[in-house]
């Protein structure tokens, strides 16, 4: 039976989806083909948008446990070992859509598909090899701040010489 | 410079398409400008590029000759371009891509970077996607970066390593002592890696698991710093102090205390302390909660301390949140065989999350029920459980059966108890429950003889209510087939008198005969017990054998020979009606197939040694046929089975026994015969084994073409009577020249030795076409089955 191969880690993947099921945002941890990932992608949105709404916010699904959480119009929704706590998971996820809000100021979907590159800069100052880095809001929303600030300006980019 | 304008234009662009095929070609187009622009030189613009493909990339459409692109941009001296190159690696390049090791020494250089941004980078990249060679190249480099870096670079170094474990663990001995050194620091960030990664070590290495021992009281010192310490706002989540750190350190303690009398001494307080000062309103609290339990119940802990968590989980079990409910009974689900009566005391709040709304939960509160019944508690147990069944969501309603069956057979006060609830359960459910309740059912009514007389009573009423659910049917045909006599005497013990007249009870019979709804396989039982009072009865005989002589000409094949038969037993043998339907001894609790060895010698015959033209399947008691026709019958509607059954049903399980039971004659080793050979696929078909009544073969593939062939399925279609099992398939890519075969198992049971023959439906995808192909088998490799003495059909 096809499944997910095992990584030893607490989250597989992460995925960001719209209620119309249009991928928003995908990080995977663990090695998939192109066609698994799609696959997987496919069968998960199903599952969780035919969910009723006020259901338990954990699935069982192949040998993953998959947590999700829907935030306005957008889903986000994780594949997790079976030791992983769950409980938690839902922490980090709202840790994570909390940075969003603070980067962009009241996010919405809108900001993270025209930002899509932003929102994984600061996923991945936020978690590293599906483990959490930093648990300490202030200290990844600075650190964002000043990656951000690196960023160059024409002129900065022009100057610098080409490799 | 922001990248952004030129990108989000694009994806305005994208976005404002009404068809996909209007989207397609707007991405052609964008990818054509992309490719364009990689082959041009460096004049900026290759960053808003490769940002433009990766999100074409997230849209499902194909990226690869971006890769190199990363590559070069990784290179950058530009930070925004090595940012965006970073990215597309983590999203276009993984191990299996070679362009991966390109990167390796790029990454190496970045991870010495004056700027701990661009080493950030390089870190988190891979951290992300490094393969096994890049991991044990860049090994050294990350090592040295835990040891003298800054807790921006530490807290992220440690999780690369913790990632080059996983995928090298050789060199997990590598990162032992820095590891060891980390749990003194202060920062959360690089103490929360730590623990990862010691938790890593620790998991893969029961020698390093031993070392780690030691830091116990280190761990158990951080964590009360965390449980008791003053309001901290950096780390504070809803009141609870880095719960992300406190749920790490508590997943290490469990491992380091699991079968280790002192480790777990140590830990002791510290768990109980959490355990009662968490506050558990929100998540957070819970989320701790809840790792606390299973590590107090993963440890060598005091039994005080277990009860302790066990009472943690009972309250989780009232609370709001249906998430904490959800959590708690899978955690208990995991203790009740260890802790069971700790669990009992918590029964009656599972019992009530039988009610809940959300199906999950449902499903765990029915797990959990099925595994706290005990003796007990088994009446009221199972009357919550009936209730739950006849409301229960459709999805669940078999698991609930086959529990309250199990349930009912180890601990059934009496078998009056027992033969009700089952009643009960197929009156409410009785299409979903599995196929072998109705011979296990019949059977133990039949071992309950002082209750022979009120069981058909009641299964006659439940008759008359109602004649749609087949099992239920077929028992109640069956009981009143056998115990006619005692439905008509009209009077019982346990429930009130009524009287039943012969021809209420031929009606009732006739009703199922002649409905729609009933099924073959009923029809068979309802016709089978008319013939049955025909001894038990004496007023309406005449009827019974018209009733008979009528279904002589039935369509049904199953129903035509009985009822053929039966007439035979009216007129030519009716002297020995009575002998052959007289009332059946008490059944051995065996399979099906062991039935009919056990029971055969048992007949009354007038004169066993003669051979009669009277076959000898008929003459084995109606109960054995009846569990034959059941399982023979069980598959012959559907002539077409797919290949992939590995939910194989229980009838076949049967069929097997058969093959068993008919003493199967010595496979003789037979060549296999090629049946079909098409554009390079061909099909064999080899006789495995062969007995009177059953026929095994193996179907083999194999691919003489240049390519591959995947996704290769064989259907099956056979003749009405005969019945057909197809084996899961070996697999169904078949390698080319030759090289790999699929091969699939086939059982035939063929008891109206008819002609057999076999049409394959053959269908595989070569190189992306889907092909299919028929081939008719007409004859097997072996004797066929028209040269073999006819038990005889009368």
């Amino acid at each position: 039976m096809w499944t997910v191969p095992p990584s030893g880690k607490q989250m597989r993947f992460l995925l960001l989806f719209s209620r119309q099921g249009k991928l928003r945002l995908q990080k995977w941890f663990t090695v998939l083909s192109d066609r698994d990932k799609r696959k997987i992608i496919r069968d998960l949105t199903q599952m969780v948008l035919s969910r009723p709404p006020k259901a338990c916010n954990f699935l069982p699904w192949r040998d993953l446990k998959i947590v999700y959480r829907r935030y306005a119009s957008l889903y986000f929704c994780c594949g997790l070992e079976q030791d992983d706590n769950e409980l938690l998971t839902l922490d980090i996820l709202h840790r994570y859509v909390e940075l969003l809000d603070q980067y962009f100021g009241n996010v919405c979907e809108l900001d993270i598909i025209f930002n899509f590159e932003k929102a994984y800069f600061i996923l991945d100052e936020f978690v590293i090899g599906g483990e959490v880095q930093e648990t300490s809001k202030a200290s990844v929303a600075k650190s964002i701040e000043e990656a951000e600030s690196l960023q160059e300006t024409m002129e900065e980019y022009l100057s610098k010489p080409t490799y | 410079m922001t990248p952004s304008v030129r990108l989000q234009e694009m994806i305005r662009v994208i976005r404002s398409a009404r068809t996909q095929g209007e989207e397609r070609g707007i991405i052609q187009k964008e990818c054509a400008e992309i490719r364009a622009q990689f082959r041009q030189t460096d004049n900026g613009e290759r960053s808003h590029s490769l940002a433009k493909l990766l999100y074409v990339h997230m849209l499902g459409y194909p990226a690869h000759f971006g890769q190199m692109e990363c590559v070069r941009l990784i290179a950058s001296p530009r930070y925004s371009e090595k940012r965006i190159g970073y990215l597309g690696a983590m999203m276009l390049l993984d191990e299996k891509q070679d362009a991966s090791l390109l990167i390796t020494n790029s990454i190496k250089n970045d991870l010495s970077h004056s700027s701990q941004y661009v080493q950030s980078l390089a870190l988190c990249t891979l951290a992300c996607m490094g393969s096994s060679e890049m991991c044990r190249d860049l090994a050294p480099e990350i090592e040295r970066l835990l040891r003298a870096s800054t807790s921006y670079i530490k807290k992220k170094a440690t999780l690369c390593a913790v990632h080059i474990i996983r995928k090298v663990p050789e060199l997990a001995e590598l990162f032992t002592p820095s590891a060891r050194s980390l749990l003194s620091e202060k920062n959360h960030g690089v103490l929360h890696g730590a623990v990862v990664l010691i938790t890593e070590l620790c998991e893969r290495n029961a020698e390093t698991l031993d070392k780690f021992r030691k830091a116990v009281p280190e761990l158990v010192t951080i964590m009360k710093g965390l449980v008791t310490s003053s309001y901290s706002p950096e780390h504070n989540v809803a009141g609870i102090s880095d719960p992300f750190l406190q749920v790490r350190i508590l997943r290490l303690l469990r491992i380091l205390g699991h079968n280790n009398d002192s480790a777990s001494d140590a830990m002791n307080d510290l768990l109980a302390q959490v355990a009662t000062n968490t506050d558990s309103s929100k998540t957070a609290g819970s989320a701790v909660l809840y790792e606390t339990v299973l590590t107090i119940m993963d440890i060598n802990s005091e039994s005080g301390l277990r009860v302790l968590a066990v009472n943690i989980l009972g309250r989780f079990l009232l609370n709001n949140d249906r998430n904490i409910r959800y959590i708690s009974m899978t955690s208990l689900q995991k203790i009740v065989q260890t802790d069971h009566n700790a669990v009992q005391r918590h029964r009656g709040t599972i019992v009530d999350c039988l009610k809940d709304q959300d199906t999950s939960v449902k499903r765990r509160a029915l797990e959990l029920s099925l595994a706290l019944v005990s003796p007990v508690n088994i009446r009221s147990m199972m009357k919550e459980l009936l209730i739950f069944l006849s409301s229960c969501p459709v999805e669940l309603r078999s698991q609930t059966a086959s529990g309250i069956f199990n349930a009912a057979e180890r601990y059934s006060p009496s078998k009056r108890w027992h033969i009700d609830t089952i009643l009960h359960v197929l009156t409410t459910a009785g299409g979903d429950v599995r196929d072998e309740t109705v011979p296990n059912l019949i059977q133990l009514i039949t071992t309950a003889s002082e209750l022979h007389c009120y069981t058909v009573h009641k299964l006659y009423r439940a008759l008359v209510k109602d004649i749609s659910q087949q099992s239920l049917v077929q028992v109640a045909c069956w009981c009143i087939g056998e115990y006619g006599d005692l439905l008509l005497k009209g009077e019982c013990e346990e429930i009130e008198p009524v009287q039943v007249t012969e021809d209420d009870v031929l009606d009732a019979l006739e009703t199922v005969l002649q409905s729609h709804m009933s099924a073959p396989a009923t029809r068979g039982f309802a016709l089978t017990a008319t013939m049955k009072l025909s001894t038990r009865i004496t007023d309406n005989v005449d009827r019974i054998r018209s009733i008979v002589s009528i279904y002589g000409s039935c369509i049904d094949l199953e129903l035509q020979q009985r009822a053929v038969e039966y007439n035979a037993l009216f007129k030519k043998y009716d002297h020995m009606r009575a002998a052959v339907l007289e009332r059946m001894p008490l059944m051995e609790k065996n399979s099906p197939g062991h039935t009919n060895g056990d029971s055969s010698g048992e007949i009354k015959e007038p004169e066993p040694a003669k051979t009669k033209p009277v076959e000898p399947i008929l003459l084995s008691e109606p109960a054995n046929q009846v569990c034959d026709l059941l399982d023979l019958l069980g598959g012959t509607d559907t002539p077409v089975q797919p290949s992939s059954a590995p939910t194989s049903t229980a009838t076949t399980t049967s069929s097997a026994d058969l093959l068993d039971l008919l003493g199967g004659l010595e496979p003789t080793p037979v060549p296999a015969v090629t049946v079909y050979e098409k554009n390079g696929v061909s099909l064999k078909i080899q006789c495995d084994s062969q007995t009177d009544t059953d026929i095994t073969v193996t179907l083999i593939a194999s691919n003489s073409t240049q390519n591959d062939i995947s996704n290769f399925t064989l259907q099956a279609a056979v003749p009405k009577s005969v019945q057909l099992q197809m084996k899961a398939p070996s697999g169904n890519v078949i390698a080319a020249h030759g090289l790999g075969q699929v091969t699939q198992t086939v059982l035939l049971n063929n008891p109206n030795k008819v002609s057999l023959k076999m049409r394959v439906r053959v269908s595989y995808s070569d190189q992306g076409t889907m092909l299919q192909d028929t081939v008719q088998i007409d004859s097997f490799p072996s004797p066929s089955w028209n040269s073999q003495p006819s038990i005889g059909v009368l």
